[in-house]
């Protein structure tokens, strides 16, 4: 066999799973002058290093040729890496990680970067695998990143204040689901939602009028790129000056956010339907309105639900900086201000990853109605092919 | 001339003899910015009910121009043009027309059947009234089972023929068909000339038609126009006599060549002019 024929990646975890037997687990406690851990007093550890070494060079040879085999290497790396995270935190390693623990993570990287490569280029007819197959990449590479941050930040000791590890930010989260309940429904449901739909609603409306007046739509579109310039950060507090502290002010800055993408890209859209396609509706005597709705919207559709998508990542933004600016004492906003100040930076976080989670589901709904909607359209349409 | 050939013209004067589309020294200038282009000069045509005229010439010869001028999609800056007695504007609001474009401009956001009912929508036609007509229409381009299926799910010559079916849906007085067959293999295409003729016979329709292809144009028609370019003319009209029931037999037969032969005399004659 030749070189060329070996599985590098599986190569790359074998040595380092050896060299990680070699090279000292843990560094040397300040205090004692010991070291703080050794692999022979671990034997679950031990056990997935040897697992890897053999793994490893085994499938050197095999190659990793079907998901079977991506599996089992996936299976070994979710070992490995339940096995690291026990030398952390039951063994005292946390802080203490010498250059044999980052041999194994090594090790486990090119296990799961193999077996995360393999899974994501299985094509398959059968739907429900296929689907599957493409569920199980994004979430083995998520949970993947998720544990890398948790062992890094814990294996160096890093403060929490810099960073706390995902574990803490997780714990925070599922012990404070009242507060970011309340937050959730303050910031998002009273707030992102209206003022959505309102900015979305309103510019969808001024568009089609705009579209009528050649004079507003010459003139209309450059003030329009003007005020979308605008900082939040300086709008912001007028608008609590103007609408209060409650979510009414963080809704109006959400329509000046959000009106002018969905204009300028509805009026772009307006202007999409070909001259063939308008030539055809005239031959039919169709009038203004019959080609609006016929012809003119759905032919728009893209424009505006490309329009939607942003405004969706936008409105949460400008809810939450908008919230730094005064509001009632609950909010998403408003927590992260104050519990940055607290320092406490674990609800922070959990905070953090609330909105990551309300704005991926928003941009995600969005996203999928688009898919219904605009099925026609040939970016989704080559798919089925 | 005895008097039984008489009274036969006279009886079968109404029947034949209604003009659709009536055209006195029409010209169409355009302005752009090269300075004018004389895409139509002195055009005299009559369309009567029941005809099938093919439009022939070189390309840029005013052909697409013309159909649009008939459709009122461009506006004659000379001359005059009435159709079935009125002004093409009017013809227009009263939905004489089915135009079927080049390309088979089908809306992809619809099925085939709502495609071909977009105009009966648009003539707030009711829904029963709608399918049974858009079945009737599919069923003429045999396109029958294809009723849910969207445009990109159909090959380009079924494609076309859905558009057609769209032209057919709604009982147009004026067909207008800009090289609806272009883009097509010559097999596909004796088969939809086929089917067209056949339509045209059941349904006396009558037919504005353009085409690049001379054996084409002899085998539809019933009337072939020569054009010429710059400016866009006509600088021959033929009549065919061939039955409406004609097959594609009839282009082996001598009459046959003979006509196509004097059309491609007229383009030689328009194309020596010219240079
Ligand atoms: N909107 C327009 N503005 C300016 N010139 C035009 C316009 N439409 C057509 N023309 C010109 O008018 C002439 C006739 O065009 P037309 O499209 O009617 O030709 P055609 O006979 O249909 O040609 P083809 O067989 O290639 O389709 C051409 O010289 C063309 O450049
Ligand atoms: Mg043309």
């Amino acid at each position: 066999m030749t070189w060329t024929k070996l599985d590098k990646f599986c190569l790359v975890a074998a040595i380092a799973a050896l060299l990680a037997l070699i090279f000292p687990l843990a560094g040397v406690d300040g205090d004692t002058g010991k070291q703080v851990a050794f692999v022979g007093d671990i034997p679950g550890f031990a056990v997935a290093m040897a697992l890897c070494v053999i793994a490893g060079s085994a499938f050197t040879w095999l190659g990793v040729g079907s998901v079977t085999a991506g599996m089992v290497i996936l299976a070994i790396a979710v070992f490995g890496c339940w096995q690291a995270i026990s030398v952390l935190y039951d063994y005292g390693v946390a802080g203490y990680a010498g250059p044999g623990f980052w041999l194994f993570i090594v090790s486990l990287w090119a296990f799961v970067w193999r077996g995360i490569d393999v899974i994501a280029n299985f094509h398959s007819l059968d739907r429900t695998k296929q689907h599957l197959a493409n569920f199980v990449v994004p979430v083995a590479f998520g949970v993947w990143l998720l544990f890398v941050w948790e062992v890094v930040v814990s294996g160096f000791g890093v403060p929490q204040v810099l960073l706390p590890p995902p574990s803490m930010i997780g714990e925070r989260f599922v012990n404070s689901t009242d507060i970011l309940a309340a937050d959730f429904h303050q910031t998002f449901v009273k707030a992102v939602l209206s003022g959505y739909v309102m900015g979305c609603g309103s510019a969808f409306i001024v568009a089609i009028a705009v579209d009528r007046v050649p004079f507003l739509k010459r003139g209309l579109l450059p003030l329009g790129n003007m005020v979308s310039a605008l900082p939040i950060i300086g709008v912001a507090p007028i608008m609590v000056m103007w609408f209060g502290f409650d979510w009414q002010s963080k809704a109006a800055v959400i329509v000046i956010m959000t009106f002018f993408p969905m204009l300028v890209n509805t009026v772009t859209g307006l202007n999409a339907a070909g001259k063939l396609e308008k030539d055809l509706m005239a031959t039919y005597a169709s009038g203004y309105w019959s080609t609006l709705f016929r012809l003119r919207l759905p032919a728009a559709m893209p424009f505006v639900f490309n329009a939607l998508k942003i405004n969706s990542t936008l409105a949460l933004i400008g809810a939450i900086v908008a919230e730094f600016f005064g509001t009632p004492i609950v909010g998403m906003g408003f927590r992260i201000s104050t519990e940055v100040g607290r320092m406490n930076i674990d609800m922070v976080w959990a905070e953090i990853a609330l909105a990551a989670l309300a704005g991926t589901a928003f941009y995600g709904a969005v996203a999928y109605i688009e898919r219904k909607a605009t099925s026609w359209h040939p970016s989704f349409r080559v798919r089925r092919h | 001339m005895t008097l039984k050939q008489v009274v036969n013209n006279v009886a079968e004067m109404p029947a034949s003899k209604k003009a659709v589309v009536d055209i006195k020294k029409l010209s169409l200038t355009f302005q752009t910015a090269d300075g004018p282009v004389y895409a139509l000069s002195d055009v005299d045509l009559t369309i009567e009910e029941g005809d099938f005229v093919s439009f022939i010439g070189p390309s840029g010869c005013g052909k697409t121009t013309l159909l649009r001028v008939i459709a009122d999609l461009e506006q004659a800056t000379g001359g005059e043009i009435s159709i079935n007695g009125v002004t093409p504007h009017e013809a227009r609001e009263k939905r004489a027309y089915g135009y079927v474009f080049q390309a088979p401009a089908l809306l992809p956001w619809r099925s085939i059947e709502r495609n071909v009912t977009l105009p009966l929508e648009i003539m707030e036609i009711s829904k029963e009234e709608r399918v049974k007509r858009a079945q009737e229409a599919l069923k003429l381009v045999e396109l029958n089972g294809f009723e849910k299926k969207f445009p990109w799910q159909l090959s380009g010559g079924m494609q076309q023929r859905a558009s057609i079916a769209r032209a057919l849906s709604f009982d147009a007085d004026l067909l207008l068909m800009d090289e609806p067959f272009g883009a097509l293999d010559e097999i596909v295409r004796d088969h939809l000339n086929e089917q067209l003729l056949k339509l045209w016979a059941r349904t006396n329709k009558t037919v504005a038609f353009v085409t690049h292809s001379i054996p084409e144009a002899v085998y539809l028609s019933s009337k072939i126009v020569v054009m010429s370019p710059r400016p866009g003319r006509i600088i021959d009209v033929i009549e065919t006599d061939f039955p409406k029931d004609r097959t594609l037999d009839i282009r082996e037969t001598p009459e046959f060549l003979e006509i196509a032969h004097r059309v491609r005399e007229g383009l030689r004659a328009g194309h020596s002019n010219d240079e």
